[in-house]
């Protein structure tokens, strides 16, 4: 993206974003209202942008949208399904839209809706599906002509606590499978957290932060909690000279270790102090940390 | 049927023509249509009239079955008013076709938020309005023109070329005729159920717009002692059309060329509410 905008009449809803994505699997987070179903809406093609511009796969979202929608599946955040249509004859019209040929259509239509766990349920009409059922037809027809890249738009919305846990299974399994990369859109920290390798939070249009989340995490391993006995003024003496920083209340100590200083010397100062640790915690920024921090910046 | 792999497999096949991709939509579209029984009874009691008139031609070059019924010879005379009547008859049967299997083609898509699914693929807004389109336009030219050309075949096998050559105006009459009132048909439906998004309501307002439409008109020239009311009344343009083409007398309130205009103006009315809801997602601004 290069300073794209866009701009709904006096409200420009996507301010001059500019990054290049390049992750397996990117988390979209941001409040409501930042930005990130208008971001989808706009790469693919739903939407003019009013300034600057984002290609997909090098192609340009402006000129050559057939191209990026041909290597795109999109599992949209709102109901989207023909009630009357049955679920296999569905998938397999969305796969013949996209260009498979009626036979393959047909049997990648099966192959989908076994894949997503609709195999007993495919000659049902979608209209008498249940909300997850639904989601995971929709997950059936943006996989069916197998795209390169698979955006999904809060795709655990409405789902209870088993049917989240299958669908979050269900997107890590494609993001291991290494043939598509993944956009997910949500507000639901935890399901970017589970499924997402990059984060691009958005804020008011803008974009607040981009960052890998392995990166992030292994920056943050040196964040430690200890939680002594018999720990004293000297213990703390010992470990700030190793250039860590320290703050204690009562037997609990929290410290950022140095560069160079790992988990085993504090274990030898507390041995050589008769210091007992009774826990020891790496404290690591959740992804919730990193919002906040990029809410607050 | 195989039995499917449960993992993920990607696509490396080939892909169809992309000019192609309408027709499916056109094939999935007719199927769902002809799975109700009554639109499918309604699709057949459409032929029952060109039945009839092909034999009323059978029976008009068949001057001695006419004596033995006792008829005169000249009774069935076989003219532009002849193709002009049928035109007629089949006109409001593709009317109330349209008025039971318009509203449902784009209605539901809209009513389940299924615009997005469509076009986040290789699929434009105007292969779709094709793809839904090219239903009515071929489920109403079977009752319209292709009958009209069937019959006028017969008639000019049985009473000769000369006829034929002579009469071959009606033939395009009877194709431009048909094709100007399936357009205004599909558009009006098409439009209108796009606006309503609820296919009974849109078939109701269908009929209303036809019906009460005359109403209107009469209305509007009855209060303001005018004739511009006929322009609200699409009954009346088509009928002044009709009759212009295929010669037939008649007094017209209007003139044809601006009837003409009117219809061509209610075609682009359509088309423009249809492409301003057909869209993956509306902006309300």
């Amino acid at each position: 993206m290069q300073g794209l905008s866009v701009r709904f009449g006096n409200r420009e809803i996507l301010c001059g974003m500019t990054a290049s994505l390049r992750g397996r699997s990117i988390g979209l987070l941001g409040p409501n209202g930042a930005g990130k179903s208008t971001l989808i809406n706009t790469l693919l093609g739903f939407y003019k942008s009013s300034a600057g511009s984002a290609r997909v796969f090098g192609y340009d979202v402006g000129t050559e949208i057939r191209k990026i929608r041909g290597l795109v599946g999109y599992m949209p955040e709102n109901d989207a399904f023909i009630s009357k249509m049955s679920a296999v004859s569905f998938v397999q019209m969305m796969g013949e839209l996209s260009g498979l040929p009626s036979e393959m259509a047909l049997e990648r239509a099966h192959e989908a809706l076994f894949y997503v766990g609709l195999a007993e349920a495919r000659y049902r009409p979608l209209g008498t599906y249940s909300l997850g059922m639904k989601q995971l037809a929709k997950l059936a027809q943006a996989i069916v002509h197998g795209p390169k890249l698979l955006i999904l738009d809060e795709p655990t919305n409405g789902l209870d606590p088993s049917a989240r846990q299958r669908m979050i299974r269900m997107i890590k399994d494609i993001r291991d499978g290494k043939e598509m990369r993944i956009v997910l859109c949500s507000h639901l920290l935890r399901d970017v957290e589970d499924t997402c390798d990059e984060v691009l939070i958005l804020k008011q249009g803008r974009i607040a932060h981009y960052s890998n989340l392995d990166e992030e995490r292994r920056a943050n391993k040196r964040f430690l909690e200890l939680e002594t006995y018999g720990a004293n003024g000297d213990f703390t003496e010992a470990i700030e000279k190793l250039g860590c920083e320290c703050a204690v209340t009562a037997n609990r100590m929290k410290m950022i270790l140095a560069d160079g200083v790992e988990t085993r010397d504090i274990y030898r100062l507390a041995a050589e102090r008769q210091v007992r640790i009774r826990r020891m915690n790496f404290r690591r920024d959740t992804l919730e940390d990193i919002f906040l921090k990029a809410m607050e910046s | 049927m195989a039995v499917y792999r449960r993992n993920y497999k990607p696509y490396s096949g080939g892909l169809t023509a992309t000019w192609s991709r309408w027709f499916v939509l056109f094939r999935y579209s007719r199927r769902n249509l002809f799975r109700s029984k009554f639109l499918t009874a309604l699709f057949v009691i459409c032929f029952f009239w060109p039945l009839i008139c092909l034999c009323m031609i059978y029976l008009a070059h068949s001057a001695s079955f006419l004596q033995q019924l006792g008829l005169p010879t000249g009774v069935l005379s076989i003219d532009n008013k002849f193709f002009y009547t049928f035109m007629w008859v089949q006109g409001v049967l593709a009317f109330l076709l349209t008025a039971f299997t318009g509203p449902g083609l784009i209605s539901p898509d809209l009513a389940n938020g299924a615009l997005p699914l469509y076009f986040c693929r290789p699929f434009s807004r105007v292969e779709y309005v094709l793809g839904k389109s090219s239903v009515l336009a071929i489920l109403l030219s079977q009752i319209t023109w292709v009958p009209g050309l069937v019959l006028f075949i017969m008639q000019a096998s049985l009473a000769g070329p000369s006829w034929a050559w002579s009469n071959l105006w009606i033939a395009g009459s009877l194709v431009i005729s048909s094709l100007i009132w399936i357009a205004i048909l599909s558009l009006l439906a098409m439009a209108l159920s796009a606006w309503v998004k609820w296919r009974i309501v849109a078939g109701a307002l269908l009929l209303g717009v036809m019906f009460f439409g005359g109403g209107f008109a009469l209305a509007i020239n009855g209060v303001m002692r005018t004739e511009s009311g006929h322009f609200f009344d699409i009954f009346y343009l088509m009928k002044t059309v009709w009759n212009a083409m295929f010669q037939v007398d008649a007094d017209h309130a209007i003139p044809v060329a601006q009837a003409w205009i009117a219809l061509l103006v209610y075609c682009t009315i359509c088309l423009g509410l249809l492409m301003r809801k057909v869209r993956a997602y509306e902006v309300i601004k």
